[in-house]
């Protein structure tokens, strides 16, 4: 049996969500990602980090032993800070850890039946489900079928189904009239294919945003105006401003509407050496949300300022307070604002058309599962025609994991192509 | 009136009738056999071939289940090759050209000679019903056999029509008559039924064929046996000669494709793609000048001679005209012309997964009546039908192969799921767990399974268990070696130098490593019969993929085991779309896997299709 996990609370911004884990190693993996034993039904706090070290978040972290959970197996509960980025992050970090999958919609729900653990009640609710999943398939497929991004399922779709065909009709019709070595035709269709499935999966981080709305921090050190900025964009008095540097000590949120795009804007401690330990904590948190989100804007004092960051690709840096220094932006008199917005929003618009038509993260593991199959399938293609049932076992990963993007492509269909290519009987 | 009592009674002595009746009486039934003419049972009516990919697969597990199609072959093989020998062992098949009269001998030897099976000449006119259960037959001259259960392997004898140019004749196969009456008490059942289509070449004199100016090819220097119980080939071996169709041949065929009974619109039933007629070639591939003909004797003693790749339904005079086209062939006489064939088969949805027809308990139905084509596909329904008819008679449980286990379970499952839009033949393809089912370890999937069931003799099971204590040992002393990539590399194997510890059943899945390679490592190997070493070396080789697919084969395992019985109302599941509901309706999947076949059943509509069951249940 598998171990899989899912977000288990709603999608977007909350005080909490939970991501769940139900499995046999759910326990050694959570022990895996936080470095300790977790026990069962005690909560620990225990810092979570990526694969670098990375802090993502500190997260509460539950234990359900075998026999006693909702699922009756082995159940993990991380407990993180809502934002859509952490969550993001942390079901990344799962997805990558060997074994681990990502829950088939209701299949907590089915487990949990199989195992005895569900009344009929429960059961019952799983109808709202199917509604719901339906409904969500219903516009997905919509997406996917229609227009430029539909023809390139379609092509992806055509051109694994040749590629299995000569596959399969080199193992098949062995005995008669059909090529010997079609290694050079499938790696060819099989590395095209392969090029646009990375190509989506990058986009798909971008396609999250537009649903869960992009993050930009505002970040400088002490009293260059990011507060008063921030008050310009929101139109309101968010963030306290003062002249005393170090006045916010907190992460200001401000969501707003980028003509069509969902931003929340971030207003941060200005970064420099903290002089008290409130304030250090306020910098560190800083730091690390500013790290995580998608643009940042630098305020600086003036060109060529040494940044408290690093820059990131896309990343603004403009300098702050023009009603003082006579150049750059400035949220007191609004010079220079219209400008920036228009900048943040030509920034974000990219990324968001290059966003492409897979939309979730159970379609960037697809992806990058099937594009991983290809490789293999590459790899073993390169012995020519000796393990070729080998290489047509990869294919047929890579076209599985593709299925819900590419309808499910059945042997019938590659017996299509095969007996329209070739003559066969002999 | 003449009456006799039977717990089984087989109608039909071709390949899969005599599987059936074979595997029924090996159970234990006491198992009449009934066909025509006796001196007809085992016949092959058409090429002069067993095996092949994907049907070498299952003549190999009818094999490892004890029945007789493999010890046949074997005996009268004269011409063993192994297909995709240069690829890996999952796809390789095996395939013999056999003497027809040898093979014909050797299945009425094992029929005569086994247990608890009585031959009985005789047409069956009509069934005994008791209710819907089917209780027996009564045969044309009055007299009544009853029975538990009825097995019915009509092959295209069920409303028969041969076709040879303009003119059509009812027929079973040349020389014998058709089935219509029984066909009428099939019709009473309601169930949907349809036509099919197959042909065969114009068979050739062999003493008029031109050899000498042809490409001869002769079979495998080591050749490759069908049972795991043959020691070694015993029929003397030939070759089969290579020629080719041209220019002329087509322009032949174009010219006169209005006689052909199936371009002149006498043929409704649909043929198999993958074995075109000639006409069919030459109209779908226009731009193909040539194709390839294999002649294949029938026999060593036998004049007839198969020419595989001109199956035709043209007027016998222009069959004469085309075959004298082709190299070779100038002067070739035609013993017999070839002829197109149509036949009624049943939908084979009616059927259960024991091959039962669910309208008619009791009745069984196997081979080309179900829509499917070819002595494999035949044999192994027939087996399967066999020992589920003597599993019914004898009050003991369904014989069921799954998915995951066996090419048999794949086309099972296939047919009474999906039925049938051409003849139905097996593919490697059509099994999803390619890698396990091989035919190099069907009596490792499913001996010990026969052994339970009663079909599998003491011979069998006495070497199998020896078989099975070898490998267990020599895989687990090459699971035990395991070396560093430094000490492989003295070996002279590359891998990757992680500091990982392998094993030398590890090693074995790496392209180039063989068993003579990793021989330093794991000196123990010579010890063991070559057979078994091979064998375990095969199995590393795939183990990767094996164990990805085993999660995947115990999942599905999971599902087919969740029977969903007859009664069950899909109407009644509150949350179904009534698209999906009326999808599966008809569907009307046995089990959880065949509902998650179903065109737009989701994982959610099977937890709630679960939950109902669970909640009957209780």
């Amino acid at each position: 049996m598998d171990t899989i996990f899912a977000l288990a609370t709603a999608r977007g911004k909350a005080g909490v969500s939970i991501v769940r884990l139900s499995g046999p190693k759910a326990f050694d993996v959570a022990a895996g990602l936080t470095g300790r034993d977790i026990p069962a039904r005690t909560p620990v706090l225990s810092d979570l980090r990526d694969a670098d070290g990375g802090l993502i978040d500190r997260a509460l972290v539950l234990g359900f032993a075998e026999g006693a959970s909702f699922t009756g197996e082995q159940v993990i509960e991380f407990q993180v800070h809502g934002s859509p980025a952490i969550v993001s992050a942390v079901l990344k970090l799962l997805g990558d850890v060997d074994g681990l999958r990502l829950a088939e919609p209701g299949e907590f729900t089915r487990r949990a039946l199989l195992n005895g653990c569900l009344d009929l009640a429960q059961v019952e609710g799983l109808a709202d489900l199917i509604d719901a999943e339906t409904e969500a398939q219903r516009r997905q497929a919509v997406r996917v079928f229609s227009g430029a991004l539909g023809e390139k399922a379609e092509g992806w779709r055509r051109d694994l189904i040749r590629a299995a065909a000569l596959l399969e009709a080199t193992i098949d019709f062995a005995d008669e009239d059909v090529p010997v070595d079609v290694s050079p035709e499938v790696r060819s269709l099989t590395s095209d294919v392969r090029a646009e499935l990375d190509q989506m999966a990058d986009g798909v981080s971008a396609a999250e945003r537009i649903r869960d709305g992009f993050e930009i921090a505002i970040v400088g050190p002490p009293n260059i105006g990011k507060s008063t900025l921030l008050n310009t964009l929101a139109g309101r008095e968010a963030a306290i401003t003062s002249s005393v540097a170090g006045t916010t000590r907190d992460i200001i949120e401000v969501r707003m509407d980028l003509r069509g795009l969902p931003v929340t804007f971030l207003d941060t401690a200005g970064l420099r050496d903290a002089v008290d330990e409130v304030e250090a904590i306020g910098i560190g948190r800083a730091v690390q949300r500013a790290e995580m989100a998608d643009l940042r804007i630098f305020l600086v004092d003036e060109a060529g300022a040494e940044l408290p960051l690093d820059v990131q690709d896309d990343d603004i840096v403009v300098q702050g307070k023009a009603d003082v220094s006579g150049s750059g932006l400035s949220g007191l008199t609004g010079e220079g604002v219209p400008d920036l917005l228009e900048d943040v929003y030509a920034r974000l618009e990219r990324r968001a058309s290059g966003a492409g038509l897979a939309i979730r993260e159970r379609h960037r593991v697809a992806l990058l599962k099937a594009s991983d199959a290809l490789a293999a399938c590459d790899q073993e293609m390169q012995y020519g025609m000796d393990r070729a049932e080998i290489a047509a076992e990869e294919l047929r990963t890579a076209v599985r994991a593709l299925e819900s993007m590419i309808g499910r492509v059945d042997v019938e269909s590659v017996l299509d192509e095969i007996f329209a290519s070739f003559c066969l009987g002999k | 009136m003449k009456h006799s009592s039977f717990d089984v009674v087989v109608i039909g002595g071709g390949h899969a009738g005599t599987e059936a009746a074979h595997a029924s009486a090996r159970t234990g039934a006491r198992t009449a056999l009934v066909t025509q003419k006796a001196e007809t049972i085992g016949v092959m009516s058409c090429n002069p071939a067993i095996g092949g990919l994907g049907k070498g697969h299952l003549v190999r597990e009818i094999d490892a289940l004890d029945g007789i199609m493999g010890r046949a072959a074997d005996v009268a093989g004269i011409q063993f090759r192994l297909l995709n020998r240069r690829k890996g062992p999952a796809v390789q098949g095996p395939r013999a050209q056999a003497d027809r009269a040898l093979y014909r001998s050797a299945i009425q030897e094992f029929i005569a000679e086994q247990a608890n099976l009585t031959v009985i000449e005789g047409e069956v006119a009509d069934l005994i019903l008791l209710g819907d259960t089917v209780s027996g037959v009564i045969l044309a001259n009055g007299s009544e056999i009853s029975a538990r259960a009825v097995v019915l392997t009509a092959g295209t004898f069920l409303r028969g029509v041969i076709h040879i140019g303009d003119e059509s004749r009812p027929g079973g196969r040349v020389g014998d008559a058709p089935v219509v009456k029984l066909a009428e008490r099939i019709d009473s059942f309601g169930m949907d039924m349809g036509r099919l289509k197959t042909g065969t070449p114009p068979r050739l004199a062999s003493d008029t064929i031109d050899w000498s100016v042809l490409e001869m090819q002769p079979g495998d220097e080591q050749p490759e046996l069908f049972s795991f119980m043959s020691k070694g080939v015993t029929a003397k071996q030939i070759s089969c000669g290579i020629t080719h169709t041209n220019e002329q041949t087509h322009e032949l065929i174009r010219n006169n494709l209005g006689r052909s009974a199936m371009y002149g619109g006498n043929i409704e039933g649909v043929g198999p793609r993958y074995c075109p007629s000639i006409e069919d070639k030459v109209v779908r591939f226009a731009d193909k000048t040539s194709h390839q003909v294999f002649l294949e004797p029938e026999g060593i003693n036998s004049n007839s001679v198969y020419p595989n790749g001109i199956s035709t339904s043209l007027p016998a005079d222009i069959q004469e005209q085309y075959v004298q086209s082709i190299p070779g062939l100038e002067a070739a006489r035609i013993l017999q012309p070839g002829y197109a064939i149509e036949y009624d088969y049943v939908d084979p949805r009616a059927l259960s997964r024991t091959l039962e027809l669910r309208v008619a308990p009791g009745l069984f139905l196997a081979g080309q009546i179900n829509g499917t084509t070819g002595y494999e596909e035949a044999g192994a329904q027939g087996l399967v039908a066999g020992v589920n008819a003597a599993s019914r008679a004898l009050g003991g449980g369904e014989f069921i192969l799954g998915r995951s286990e066996a090419y048999i379970g794949v086309m099972i499952d296939d047919l009474i799921t999906r039925g049938v839009q051409e003849p139905y033949r097996m593919f490697t393809s059509r099994a999803e767990y390619r890698m396990s089912l091989r035919a190099d370890n069907a009596d490792q999937r499913l001996t010990e399974k026969g052994i339970a069931f009663g079909c599998v003799g003491p011979a069998r099971a006495t070497m199998y268990a020896a078989k099975k204590e070898g490998l267990i040992a020599l895989r687990s002393e090459m699971e035990a070696a395991r070396v560093s990539p430094q000490e492989a590399e003295l070996c002279g194997l590359r891998v990757n130098k992680d500091g990982r510890r392998r094993s030398a059943f590890e090693l074995l899945s790496f392209p180039d490593v063989t068993l003579e390679t990793i021989k330093p490592l794991v000196p123990g190997v010579s010890a063991y019969d070559p057979e078994i070493a091979t064998q375990v070396a095969r199995d590393a080789l795939y183990a990767n993929y094996i164990e990805r697919q085993n999660k995947d084969a115990e999942a599905l395992r999971r599902d087919e085991a969740v029977v969903i019985a007859d009664d069950f109302s899909f109407e009644e599941l509150v949350g179904l779309s009534n698209e999906l509901k009326s999808k599966l309706t008809r569907a009307r999947p046995a089990t959880l896997a065949q509902a998650a076949k179903v065109d737009g059943v989701t994982p959610a509509a099977l937890t709630l299709i679960l939950g109902r069951l669970k909640s009957r249940a209780s």
